[in-house]
């Protein structure tokens, strides 16, 4: 992306007035970190409610007499058992089974669906699901909405003061609160949270309440991403691409049993065999030995030194406080407590395959 | 009486008897965040002007920081093994990275003093 493409948020000049420091993501210019740095950033969505800017992401309404079957075709899903407002995450794949993009796809009426896509996938998932949804009756609408992310043990709290109930929305749930609102109990830390899409207007007015809450902080893109490894969820781009599957990719859960089996998705065929097989490597945690972050990109050897796999993402756990990554293994390596050595630049680091996540999720389930 | 030097790499050279201790200015710490980790260089190792001295990483990232002259090294700060936030802290005092035995005052001539820094970053 050149600097003249670049995308900038409906709300940038507040995370300009909060001293956000931006960086480019996804063709996005994004807040990377706000003046209290990543580190206590982090730590403070842990505590108490972090508030991101995740318009980045894009926002599809998926709707129509033939919407349960255009997702079933998109999908590895069977979006029929979906109750409404149940969330769910999927995928797009590609004919052998590679991933284009993860999704989160909520039920929000008998025939309306809402899919939420990666930002830097947003414009080639809008051609792919439209191209689809020409042999179905159904209609594909992209949304034009500011997207924010609460996440933390208070934020319930600090919706509620302002106005939001959330007390019957459950993890990987979704409904329409307000008119042109959607509201989902989810997000991309490990922690009790929501994401809420909603027009420009409204964003202004519930930012400038939420903010008004002592307990309330803006979060940069780069504690979203410290957050989210240490709750062991991928990052697409890194963790999982078009040439990992989902069963490599330690992903299967998300697929029901009865779709691998019989679903018509697209990459069906693939991914059975790929099953069959037994994928050749695997999505482990790993669990760096002392202080020295290991990234992605790094190779990683096995005791013999020969190779063993590669890292995808890689940094420091703030709340671990630990280095903490995630990486591709052979799978006979793939067991919490094998020990494997990353190259970093030139130093071999010992890293033990660890179980995901770093630290425990704390989602609302009941 | 120490003198002070500035690297447009955002470093600074504090010079006393031929030997320089040098760390990252508090503007350059500020870039990169909160620091998490510091690989500090062998002592005796032999630096030209340009190579990676130390590996500094942030939170998300890793940035090499670059002997600012010719040089031995002579020290490193250990103190960051178990505190490398004191370079966030403290990047111009107890933040410093290591010392280095200048091999040639002369390189010294080419750096900035203070003022021009300030006026560098603006």
């Amino acid at each position: 992306m050149t600097g003249n493409d670049t995308k900038h948020l409906p709300l940038e000049e507040i995370h300009v007035a909060a001293g956000a420091r931006f960086g480019a993501f996804a063709g996005w210019s994004m807040p990377l970190t706000y003046p209290a740095g990543v580190m206590k950033e982090h730590l403070h969505t842990r505590e108490q409610a972090g508030l991101f800017d995740i318009s980045h992401m894009k926002l599809f309404e998926v709707s129509g007499p033939e919407a349960v079957a255009l997702l079933n075709r998109a999908c590895p899903l069977d979006a029929g058992a979906l109750e409404i407002s149940q969330s769910k995450l999927s995928f797009f794949l590609n004919d052998a089974g590679g991933i284009l993009d993860d999704l989160i796809i909520t039920r929000l009426g008998d025939i309306t669906f809402m899919v939420v896509a990666n930002a830097g996938n947003a414009v080639a998932d809008e051609k792919h699901l439209r191209a689809l949804a020409a042999d179905f009756d159904v209609r594909v609408e992209p949304l034009d909405r500011v997207f924010l992310a609460i996440q933390g043990p208070e934020a319930w709290a600090a919706l509620s003061r302002v106005g939001i109930e959330t007390g019957s929305l459950l993890f990987m749930h979704g409904v329409e609160p307000r008119k042109n609102w959607f509201m989902s109990r989810s997000g991309y830390t490990g922690e009790d949270g929501f994401e809420i899409g909603l027009p420009e207007a409204d964003a202004r007015d519930l930012v400038a309440k939420l903010l008004g809450d002592e307990r309330v902080l803006w979060i940069g893109l780069a504690a979203r991403d410290s957050l989210r490894l240490e709750a062991g969820l991928c990052l697409h781009g890194q963790d999982i691409t078009p040439e990992t599957d989902p069963a490599s990719a330690a992903l299967m859960w998300a697929i029901p049993k009865d779709i691998r089996a019989s679903g018509t998705f697209i990459g069906a065929d693939a991914l059975r065999a790929a099953v069959e097989r037994g994928p050749a490597q695997k999505r482990v945690g790993l669990r760096p030995e002392g202080r020295q972050p290991v990234r992605g990109g790094a190779a990683l050897f096995d005791a013999d030194g020969k190779p063993a796999g590669h890292v995808t993402s890689g940094g420091f756990g703030p709340s671990a406080g630990h280095p903490v990554a995630m990486g591709y293994v052979a799978a006979p390596l793939a067991k919490p407590g094998t020990r494997v050595f990353a190259d970093v630049r030139g130093t071999k680091i010992p890293v033990d395959i660890s179980s995901l996540p770093f630290t425990p999720h704390r989602y609302r389930k009941g | 009486m120490a003198t002070t030097y500035f690297t447009s790499d955002h470093e600074w050279l504090r010079v006393e008897g031929g030997i320089a201790t040098v760390g990252i200015t508090d503007y350059a710490q500020e870039q990169l965040g909160d620091l998490v980790f510091v690989e500090l260089p062998e002592i005796g190792k032999k630096l030209t002007k340009g190579d990676t001295a130390v590996v500094v990483e942030s939170v998300k990232a890793a940035s090499d920081v670059y002997a600012p002259v010719d040089g031995e090294i002579t020290e490193a700060n250990g103190t960051l093994s178990s505190d490398p936030s004191l370079v966030n802290s403290a990047a111009t005092g107890a933040g410093w990275l290591w010392k280095m035995k200048l091999a040639d005052e002369s390189q010294l001539a080419g750096l900035m003093d203070e003022a021009a820094y300030n006026a560098h970053i603006g």
